[in-house]
């Protein structure tokens, strides 16, 4: 099985969960999508399950956003391809919290 | 020495707080879960240094803490870093799925609404086994988890109670209390908002709706079976068929189980509140916090006063010693009070307002343990040997 090792950026309150710091590499399968790196993130820091997506459904929390490339990539098909610099690695796929707001 | 832990949930995370038997002096380890709201932990009452926690945020959704040594360090159960990770997560401590199809409930506007698992509310660990512990969750269903909470099942007879005409208050449709009947250990009562109270004798497999009795002005038929806004219910281990209830508004009591409730506010100055509790040693003494309304949710004239009931009701007193008398406008919310067991029974509340307090003499002085807390959502205490 070809892999990639990507980088994956965490908000605060997931890397206390996982006790990791603000980045962690991964190697996740090609090809590289949203839904791979979540499901080898999930796989190797299990304590994240639910937290990111529906355990059910998968589908991505209300309040949380794919960033990567300066892009959102949060409303995409989570099978879609990622950027070739994420692949590469030079950039991270950022999982981030939505504004607060107030 | 006999000693207390006093476990605190707030919105902003949790905090543990310690103090020797005399109850005056307290140490405050916290925040755990700093930033996370915690609606509830409660310890085993089998393993003391078990304690579960629930965590949530809007963010990141539902998560579930326990510790092994007394709240000192955490763990997700099942949630451990898995090396292989090729392998299956096994971390599901969070995954509180619905039994077969749940269906629909009824939302606000009458409409059918899909059931959606949203937080757990309240965690009740069980009187006969530390792994065992029962979760209340919003959208109202009951969950039993029987390895220290690594995986939950849903119990779903008790959405058999026409649970497609339950509707939500306006804080959510939670199930926010758990009796385990510690004489009967197929017994257990819960209670919905803004469904009713509900029982089972057959340990979760069937149940049926307790609420003969409750009378609400939210209701047009005044024998209707659920749909009654039940705040809290409370009873003494010694006489666990006498169940003690704040309703929306009025305070109730039943003696047989909850076949039938009679109202017992008496000369309570409103009998609008959430929490109510029962004395650890004398089974008719009984606490509430009245506060002024549905409408504003702070307590009658600025003054913070707990109102204690020795006859089982009806006749109640209000305990102001070392509470705020004068321009205070808090809350008590339904799991932020509670009782010890040490011989002078000590008796805890919480506020929205960041507060705890605590009262080592069945609520005749009260002092505070600590003032700034975050909102307190739930307060539980620990009688510790």
């Amino acid at each position: 099985m070809k892999t990639a090792v990507i980088r994956v950026e965490l908000p605060y309150h997931l890397q206390n969960l996982a006790r990791v710091g603000a980045e962690v590499s991964l190697e996740v399968p090609l090809p590289i999508t949203a839904a791979a790196i979540l499901d080898t993130l999930e796989a190797r820091y299990p304590m994240l399950c639910g937290t990111i997506r529906d355990h059910v459904t998968k589908q991505r929390r209300p309040f949380l956003r794919y960033f990567a490339c300066q892009q959102d990539l949060s409303h995409d098909p989570t099978d879609t391809p990622l950027p070739k610099a994420v692949v590469s690695g030079v950039e991270p796929f950022i999982i981030w919290g939505a504004l607060a707001g107030g | 020495m006999s000693s207390v832990r006093v476990l605190v949930g707030t919105a902003k995370g949790a905090f543990i707080l310690t103090s020797d038997g005399k109850r005056e002096k307290w140490d405050i380890a916290g925040p755990f879960f700093a930033g996370w709201t915690v609606y509830h932990m409660k310890g085993s009452p089998l393993d003391p240094n078990r304690i579960y926690a629930s965590q949530c945020s809007d963010w990141f959704g539902q998560v579930i803490q326990r510790s092994s040594d007394g709240g000192r360090t955490w763990e997700q159960p099942g949630g451990e870093p898995a090396p292989d990770f090729t392998g299956q997560p096994p971390g599901v401590s969070n995954k509180f799925v619905y039994e077969g199809n749940p269906g629909t409930h009824m939302w606000y506007d009458g409409t059918p609404h899909p059931w959606e698992f949203k937080r757990v509310w309240h965690l009740e660990p069980s009187l006969t086994d530390p792994d065992t512990v029962y979760a209340g969750v919003e959208d109202a269903a009951l969950f039993r988890s029987t390895d220290g909470a690594t995986t939950w099942q849903e119990l779903p007879g008790l959405r058999d109670q026409r649970g497609s005409e339950w509707q939500p208050g306006a804080g959510g449709m939670g199930l926010h209390t758990i009796l385990l009947d510690p004489r009967n250990p197929q017994r257990i009562y819960v209670a919905i908002s803004a469904a009713g109270a509900f029982r089972t004798d057959d340990g979760g497999v069937t149940w049926k709706p307790i609420n003969r009795g409750l009378k609400s002005k939210y209701l047009p038929d005044p024998n209707a079976e659920i749909g009654y806004c039940v705040h809290r219910l409370a009873l003494h281990p010694s006489q666990p068929d006498v169940v003690f209830m704040q309703l929306h508004w009025n305070v109730m009591r039943t003696d047989n189980a909850g076949d039938l409730w009679t109202n017992i506010s008496g000369n309570l100055p409103t009998d609008f509140g959430f929490p109510i509790e029962v004395h650890a040693h004398e089974p008719e003494t009984v606490y509430v916090v009245p506060i002024k309304s549905d409408s504003e949710h702070f307590v009658h004239d600025g003054k913070l006063r707990v109102f204690r009931s020795r006859t089982g009701g009806n006749e109640w007193e209000p305990l102001t010693n070392g509470l705020p008398q004068k321009d205070c406008y808090v809350n008590v919310l339904r799991d932020a009070m509670a009782t010890d067991t040490l011989d002078s029974c000590g008796i805890y509340l919480g506020t929205t307002g960041g507060q705890v307090y605590v009262s080592p003499d069945g609520g005749d002085h009260w002092t505070t343990i600590v003032h700034d807390l975050p909102r307190v959502l739930s307060v539980e205490v620990q009688t510790l040997p």
